[in-house]
């Protein structure tokens, strides 16, 4: 076995060694030699190791948490990478200066987007939802990892991914499809991970030694297998050179903006609803300590919005050259998935029952409870912009960034750092977290950020989504886009300023989980402290 | 393992199955949450019904309402030119002169002549109109071929050095490569900038001025002040079309220049290209 590895692990670095020195652009050289010195590394360790005794490993009997454990400090990291760029973007905006003449054309604003979200999306919330997944999986199906080491493989693969794509962005690599930026490489790096990720979520199901699968594995597999078909077709295309990073895509047009979007608006769907609600279901009810409000419930809303969501994503091209009849479509979908994505809310809430008075005392339950709220206000507002008549004004403007920051800042964030706090001190074997006022803190820091976030860009938003539709009595705009630009600059700090709060609630965060891990939990601190 | 139990806050039962401690409630779907489903479905149907929505073999069904974004848009500019009917007339028959008296008129032809440019004109002078290398800023009152509201009118009617209109503006400096020696010709670059800058050669831009004299002074004026008739820039008033520095000015004198500029007339509408030689003429040079 081992040698088989060699020869795998020495063919690696020749060819990415071939890439470097053939490479056609920056992007995949420096790519070729990170695998290069990636691969050469791993296998002048496997050499080491070749051939000496195997040492007695001590009999793997639980749960296979070491990966676990690694998820949630990658989780926790790229939290802060992708908080911090996402601050510094929002400065950019708000004061173009800080996109520095000396770090052109890496550090400009079109290059530190995609890095941001994908940094916030893939980084922090796919190691939240690979990490979580891997522990509820486990818990509710009574069994160790099915796949053994293949857990690790798919953890750091999943890091190379993220390596690959961030410093593609800023080596100007970029297939120019929002959300899916990475280039040909880099896509089938990640079909391969996913690949693995669904084989090892899917083996620990069909040997779980429970009877039933619980509804949070439902959401967990569906996320799983959607993005892989997603990830699949919204990135066909066909690289210019083996030796440089550029492809053109297959389909072409119109048909290229429907499939962007159908992959767009359910890596929204699926990744960060379905999967998130996956979460959602062990977490809330395990914090709780309450039984899931209704079963029912639970299978009504996820086959329902498992159905609805995939046909919504012609919204985001009202107004284009999408036929109206797609158009239509895709905003009658999205209303009917009102009620299914409320369904999860709903759900979530009630499970509280009986144990409200814990909110007072329990600012991690606060967390889940507010990424609920926040859940719930984003899947209405979302149906309600993707009406037509509202799309017509909210489209293109600050309205859709608040929308998506509630639901990121709001849904995903607070519920991510819920189970962050949940997950710590049971993965390294403590009490509690270190500091329960700490988390008190961060709460309120991301709270209070948020409303920011969310409120100048509403503001800003529809100011400019009404300053750009403004004609005078003759049928001519009125304002400049520069206009509006200059308009919305004081709304800008106020974002950037939210950001601030949000990132800085993260960082508290961070010391905690690093206190709680170092150390015993602090026993001084009483379980309940007052929120107030 | 099924084992209902009831749960004590709620008084409703449990489904029976535990995972890792956590229960399920077997309560009903909420009524109000049901009910909302079932209307958003109901509406679904009879918007899709009203609207372009389903998928035929070939198009979609168009709706009962007749409703497309294309119609609408339509509709929009015509209710636009239906309420400007009588404004496209007057800018027709006013003498552009005149223009600026009629505050409502001239606004329109200024608005209307800003969107002309802009999709226009503004490939090769600017979105701002400040002109570029080669392409004359159109803020300043530096004009090349006059800036009254005719003179401007005939040059966007008719452009510059085209083959296409034979009313095109048209003048040709020489090549003087061909003519003068590179010792004149440095010479009378170094005259031209002593026109209008205070660093340069004294002795070469003496010999420089009588090249100039015998050879330029015909069309750009003996101060060089420039010939609107002809097109002959002002070169010296430090305003510089293809650059201001030695090596640009010798290459201007050493094979000349020779800007294009394409007739519109053909191409707009006659209200087109009043409204754009109005806005033209309104962005703070016109004469």
């Amino acid at each position: 076995m081992n040698y088989l590895k060699l020869v795998i692990l020495a063919l690696v670095p020749l060819i990415a060694a071939m890439g470097a020195s053939w490479a056609r652009d920056i992007a995949y050289q420096v790519h070729a030699l990170i695998i290069m010195s990636i691969a050469g590394g791993m296998f002048l360790w496997v050499l080491r190791h070749t051939d000496e005794p195997e040492r007695p490993r001590p009999m793997s009997t639980g749960y296979a948490d070491g990966v676990i454990r690694a998820g949630v400090i990658a989780t926790a990291f790229w939290g802060i990478a992708g908080l911090l760029v996402g601050t510094f973007i929002a400065f950019q905006l708000a004061f173009p200066a800080l996109n520095f003449d000396w770090g052109q054309p890496f550090t400009n604003f079109g290059r530190l987007r995609p890095l941001h979200t994908s940094a916030v999306i893939f980084a922090f919330g796919g190691n939240a939802l690979i990490a979580t997944s891997f522990y509820v999986v486990q818990r509710t199906c009574s069994v160790r990892l099915f796949g053994g080491n293949l857990a690790w493989f798919v953890f750091w693969g999943y890091q190379l991914f993220i390596v690959l794509a961030a410093t593609g962005y800023l080596l100007g690599s970029t297939q120019s499809k929002e959300y899916a930026e990475p280039e040909w490489y880099v896509d089938i790096w990640l079909t391969i991970i996913w690949l693995c990720y669904l084989a090892v979520f899917l083996g620990t199901l069909i040997i779980r030694r429970e009877r039933h699968i619980y509804v949070a594995n439902w959401f967990y597999l569906g996320f799983i297998v959607t993005v892989a078909m997603l990830h699949v077709v919204n990135n066909l295309s066909v690289p210019v050179s083996l030796w440089g990073s550029k492809s053109v895509q297959v389909f072409a047009g119109v048909q290229d903006a429907m499939t962007q979007w159908w992959y767009g608006h359910n890596a929204v769907g699926f990744f960060l609803t379905a999967g998130f609600l996956g979460m959602m279901y062990y977490f809330v009810p395990k914090q709780a300590n309450r039984p899931v409000y209704s079963y029912k419930l639970s299978i009504v809303h996820f086959w329902s919005l498992i159905f609805l969501y995939i046909w919504a994503g012609p919204h985001h091209l009202h107004y284009t050259a999408l036929p109206d009849w797609a158009s239509t479509l895709g905003m009658v979908f999205s209303i009917i998935l009102w009620m299914p994505s409320w369904g999860g809310m709903i759900n979530g809430l009630m499970t509280l029952q009986g144990a409200w008075d814990k909110l007072r005392t329990d600012p991690i339950l606060r967390m889940f409870v507010l990424s609920l709220g926040f859940y719930g206000m984003s899947t209405f507002e979302g149906p309600m912009m993707s009406i037509r008549a509202v799309n017509s004004l909210s489209h293109y403007t600050d309205w859709t960034i608040g929308h998506v920051h509630s639901g990121a800042l709001g849904w995903n964030g607070m519920i991510t750092f819920g189970a962050l706090y949940f997950l710590t001190p049971r993965l390294w074997g403590r009490a509690k977290m270190h500091s329960i006022s700490a988390i008190n803190w961060h709460f309120w820091l991301a709270t209070i950020g948020i409303i920011f976030y969310a409120a100048s860009m509403w503001v800003t938003g529809i100011m400019e989504g009404l300053m750009w539709r403004e004609v005078d009595d003759q049928g001519f705009l009125v304002n400049s886009f520069a206009d509006t630009v200059a308009a919305k600059f004081p709304m800008y700090v106020v974002r950037g300023m939210g950001g601030i709060l949000y990132l800085s609630g993260a960082l508290i965060m961070v010391w905690n989980m690093w206190m709680t891990i170092k150390g015993g939990a602090k026993q001084s601190a009483p379980v309940g402290v007052p929120a107030e | 393992m099924t084992d209902h139990k009831q749960d004590d806050v709620t008084g409703i039962e449990t489904t029976g199955h535990s995972w890792d401690g956590i229960e399920e409630l077997n309560t009903p779907l909420p009524r109000w949450w049901l009910w909302t489903l079932y209307l958003t479905i109901i509406w679904g149907i009879g918007y899709s019904v009203a609207y372009p929505a389903w998928p035929m073999i070939s198009g979609a069904t168009s709706g009962l309402l007749g409703w497309s974004t294309r119609a609408n848009v339509a509709q929009d500019i015509d209710a636009h030119a239906q309420k400007n009917a009588q404004l496209v007339t007057d800018l027709l028959g006013t003498d552009m002169e005149a223009l600026p008296q009629d505050a409502d008129l001239n606004r329109y032809a200024i608005a209307r002549g800003g969107a002309v440019f802009r999709a226009n004109c503004s490939q090769c002078h600017g979105s701002g109109a400040a002109g570029a290398k080669g392409y004359p800023n159109l803020l300043d009152d530096d004009w090349l071929w006059g800036g009254a509201m005719a003179d401007i009118e005939y040059t966007v009617r008719h452009g510059i050095r085209n083959e296409q209109d034979a009313d095109a503006r048209y003048s040709q400096m020489p090549a003087f490569g061909a003519i003068l020696g590179k010792d004149d010709i440095a010479a009378v670059v170094e005259h031209v900038i002593s026109l209008s800058s205070s660093d340069f050669d004294a002795a070469l831009a003496e010999t420089g001025a009588e090249v100039f004299a015998d050879n330029c002074s015909a069309c750009h004026g003996d101060a060089g002040q420039g010939d609107r008739s002809q097109g002959a820039p002002n070169i010296g008033d430090a305003i510089w079309l293809y650059g201001s520095d030695r090596q640009a000015l010798t290459q201007t004198v050493t094979k000349a220049r020779f800007g294009v500029m394409p007739p519109w007339g053909g191409r707009l509408e006659e209200a087109d290209i009043r409204a754009v030689s109005a806005y033209v003429h309104s962005l703070g040079g016109g004469e």
